[in-house]
C-alpha cells in the first residue's frame, strides 16, 4: 500500500576529510530537503549562490501530507523551472462545495477571472512535488545535496555558525556564513538555538487516508459538515493524480489513534462514505493539529523556513504554501546581502513579512479548525446556529468555515515605499504582483509572470510605454504598451495595474510591489529600490 | 458609531417581552440555541465590528462572577 519511493545515496564528501582545525567553509549550508529546502536551494543557486543542502534521510516516499499546491507556490516554482512537471502530474482545481449533511450548503470559486499562466490549485501528492524539487536541484552545478547528512550540533560564533553532522562514515563539520533551518516541525536546529515554538494543540484526531479507485467525482474540493455517512464530524473528498483521492475524516478527541489506522477499521468507514467497497489503500495516518510559531525566525547566523518556523493545521492549505512563500521571501535578500548589495539588516524585515504571514495562516488555520471541531458546549451551539441559518441566509453561509484557502499576505513593511498619488486599482504597495496576458511584439502570447521571471529575477520596473525613465544599474525593464515589446491586447494590464499612461511599478525579485508612480522619476525609483534593499 | 445604551424602541416592554417568549416552552438546551441564532442574525445586521466589539464589551462587563468560584469566599 506504500506510495512510489525514490531512493537516494550518501555519497561521502571531501569536507569529511579534513582536519578539526582547517573545516570547511561555504556561504549557505541549507539544513532540510524538504519542499521549503529545496525550493530555497535552486533559487539561491539561480541566484548565483553555491549552496550546501543536507538532510538526515535519503529517501522520498512517505505518509500522507500536503496535497494542495497554491497559485502562488506554482509561480514560484515556475520562476525556478520546476512548475510544468507539477502541472503535468498534478490535477488542477479552483471549485470548493460546502455539504451540511446530505444537502449542498454552497460552493466557492477560487480564481473567477481569467488571464493568469498558473490555476488556482494543483493537487499533487507532496512526494511527487518533493521529487520533481530533487530533479531540479540535482540539475544545478551550485547545489552540492548530501543525504544521510544529520545536523547533531551548533554552535555561533561571531561571523559564522558551525554546524557538526553525523553520516554514515561518522561525524564532520562545516561553517557557515548563514545555516537556513528548513528542518520540519520538530525542527532539531530549533531546539539548538534555545528556541520556544508556541500555540495551540488541537485536542481533535483526523483520520487522513489515501485511497485508489477509479471514481466519477469532479475535481472540487468537497468539505461536509454532519455528512449522513459519518455523523456529527466533518469529512473532506479531493482527488489526486493517479486515481488517488485523499480522504480526511474528523474522529474526535477521544479516539484511539492505534485502533483508528487498523485498515480493517478504516475499511468499513469509507465504505459507508463512497457507498461500495472497491479501493485500496495508500496511505492511512491519524494526526493532532497544531498552529504555533517561534517568536523570532531569524537567529543570529541561523534563520528559519518553512514548518520549522511555524505550524498550522492543514484546513486552508497553508503550511507548504507559506513555507514557499518563505523560500521566496529569503532567497533574494540572502543572495543580496552575500554579494554584498545589501545590509545584513535587511533579514529584519524577512522575520517581519514572514512573521506577519505566519500570524495571518495561524488565525485563518485556527478559526477553521475551531470551526471544525468547536471547544465548549456553547461554541458547538453558535456553530450548530450558523449551520442551521447557513440554509436560508447568505451571511450565515459566509460564517461556514470548512477552511479558507491560502492567499499570499499584503506586507506592512519598511521594506514598501508608501503611494504619493491616488489610485483606484491595481497592488498596492506590499501586495504581490497580479498575472495578466499580454502579447509580444514577434505576436506570441506570454504572461507578465513569464516575463517578469525572464527578466532575471531580481528587481524589475513595470511601466506603460509613455513612462521612458531611466532605470539604475541591475534594475530589469518591462514595458507595456502599443510601441513597447510587450502589449496590452486584452486591457488586463491596465485593468489590473490601474495603469494609465505613465504608470510605473517597481516590483521586487519575489514579485511583491515595491513602490508605484503616477509620474515616475529616475530619483523616486532610486529611492524606492534603496529603500527596498534595506539602505534607508 | 459607537453602540448605542439609549433606549431605541417606542415600547421597550414589548421588546424585552417578545424575547421572552420566544423562550417559553423551551428547554435550556434550546433556549441556549435559540440564543445563539439571535445574536448572530442580530449582529450581521448591526454589520459593524466596532459596534459588536462594544456590546461583547458591555455584556462581559456586567456578568455575574462565576457562582462557583465565588461559593467559596
Ligand atoms: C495531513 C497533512 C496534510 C497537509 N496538507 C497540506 C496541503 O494541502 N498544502 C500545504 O501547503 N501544506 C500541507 N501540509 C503541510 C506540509 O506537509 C508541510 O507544511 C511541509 O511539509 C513543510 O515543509 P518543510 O520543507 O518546511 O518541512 P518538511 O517537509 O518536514 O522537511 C523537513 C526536512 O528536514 C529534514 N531534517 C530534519 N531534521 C534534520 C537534521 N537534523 N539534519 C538534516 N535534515 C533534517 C527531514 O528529513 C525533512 O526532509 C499538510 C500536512 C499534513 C500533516
Amino acid at each position: 500500500m506504500a506510495p512510489p519511493a525514490r531512493q537516494f545515496s550518501y555519497r561521502r564528501h571531501a569536507d569529511q576529510d579534513r582536519a578539526p582545525q582547517s573545516v570547511a567553509y561555504h556561504p549557505v549550508v541549507v539544513v532540510g530537503a524538504g519542499p521549503v529546502g529545496l525550493s530555497l536551494a535552486i533559487d539561491l543557486a539561480l541566484r548565483g549562490q553555491s549552496v550546501v543542502l543536507l538532510d538526515d534521510a535519503d529517501r522520498i516516499g512517505d505518509g500522507s501530507r500536503a496535497i494542495c499546491f497554491s497559485k502562488r507556490s506554482l509561480e514560484y516554482w515556475d520562476r525556478l523551472g520546476v512548475a510544468d512537471r507539477m502541472i503535468d502530474k498534478g490535477v488542477v482545481w479552483k471549485v470548493g462545495k460546502i455539504f451540511l449533511g446530505p444537502e449542498m450548503l454552497y460552493q466557492f470559486d477560487l480564481q473567477p477571472e481569467d488571464g493568469h499562466k498558473m490555476p488556482a490549485f494543483i493537487n499533487l501528492q507532496q512526494y511527487y512535488a518533493e521529487t520533481f524539487l530533487v530533479d531540479g536541484a540535482l540539475a544545478h552545478p551550485g547545489i552540492d545535496l548530501r543525504w544521510r547528512n544529520k545536523v547533531t550540533g551548533l554552535v555561533q560564533r561571531n561571523d559564522h555558525a558551525e554546524l557538526t553532522i553525523d553520516t554514515p562514515d561518522g561525524p564532520y563539520a562545516l561553517r557557515a556564513s548563514y545555516v537556513i533551518a528548513c528542518d520540519g516541525a520538530r525542527s532539531p536546529l530549533r531546539s539548538m538555538v534555545g528556541a520556544d515554538f508556541e500555540g495551540e494543540v488541537f485536542e481533535d484526531q483526523f483520520l487522513i487516508a489515501d485511497v485508489r479507485m477509479t471514481a466519477e467525482f469532479p475535481t472540487e474540493r468537497w468539505f461536509w459538515f454532519d455528512p449522513p455517512f459519518h455523523s456529527g464530524q466533518s469529512a473532506l473528498l479531493h482527488r489526486q493524480p493517479d486515481d488517488v483521492w485523499r480522504i480526511d475524516l474528523q474522529l474526535g478527541p477521544d479516539a484511539d489513534p492505534l485502533e483508528e489506522r487498523r485498515p480493517e477499521r478504516v475499511r468499513p468507514r469509507i465504505a459507508r462514505m463512497l457507498g461500495h467497497d472497491d479501493f485500496e489503500f495508500e496511505w492511512i495516518s491519524v494526526y493532532k493539529f497544531q498552529c504555533r510559531r517561534m517568536r523570532n525566525f531569524v537567529h543570529d547566523r541561523v534563520i528559519f523556513a518553512g514548518d520549522a518556523a511555524h505550524q498550522v493545521s492543514p484546513f486552508g492549505a497553508r503550511g507548504a504554501n507559506s513555507g514557499l512563500e518563505d523560500a521566496e521571501n529569503l532567497a533574494w535578500k540572502l543572495a543580496l546581502i552575500l554579494s554584498g548589495d545589501a545590509p545584513a539588516t535587511l533579514l529584519a524585515s524577512y522575520d517581519a513579512e514572514r512573521g506577519f504571514a505566519a500570524d495571518e495562516n495561524i488565525r485563518a488555520s485556527t478559526h477553521a479548525t475551531d470551526f471544525i471541531a468547536p471547544h465548549s458546549k456553547q461554541e458547538q451551539r453558535l456553530r450548530q446556529a450558523v449551520l442551521a441559518l447557513a440554509k436560508e441566509a447568505d451571511f450565515a453561509k459566509r460564517m461556514v468555515n470548512g477552511g479558507r484557502l491560502s492567499v499570499p499576505s499584503i506586507y506592512q513593511t519598511p521594506l514598501s515605499t508608501a503611494d504619493s498619488d491616488d489610485w483606484h486599482a491595481g497592488p498596492t504597495p506590499g501586495a504581490h504582483m497580479p498575472d495578466v496576458p499580454l502579447v509580444s511584439d514577434d505576436g506570441a502570447q506570454v504572461f507578465l509572470s513569464e516575463r517578469f521571471a525572464q527578466a532575471g529575477r531580481r528587481f524589475a520596473v513595470l511601466h506603460s510605454d509613455a513612462a521612458v525613465i531611466e532605470l539604475p544599474d541591475g534594475i530589469a525593464r518591462l514595458a507595456i504598451g502599443d510601441d513597447a515589446q510587450l502589449r496590452d491586447h486584452s486591457g488586463l494590464f491596465k485593468a489590473r495595474y490601474g495603469a494609465d499612461a505613465g504608470t510605473a511599478y517597481l516590483l521586487r525579485p519575489d514579485g511583491y510591489v515595491a513602490a508605484r508612480f503616477r509620474h515616475p522619476t529616475p530619483a523616486a525609483i532610486t529611492a524606492a529600490h534603496a529603500r527596498a534593499i534595506g539602505q534607508v | 458609531m459607537p453602540l448605542s445604551v439609549q433606549s431605541n424602541f417606542a415600547d421597550p416592554d414589548a421588546a424585552y417581552r417578545r424575547i421572552v417568549e420566544a423562550h417559553r416552552g423551551l428547554g435550556d438546551a434550546q433556549s441556549a440555541l435559540l440564543d445563539a441564532a439571535l445574536v448572530l442574525i442580530l449582529a450581521n445586521h448591526i454589520g459593524d465590528i466596532a459596534v459588536l466589539d462594544d456590546a461583547i464589551a458591555l455584556a462581559k462587563r456586567r456578568l455575574p462572577e462565576d457562582t462557583r468560584s465565588t461559593a467559596t469566599i
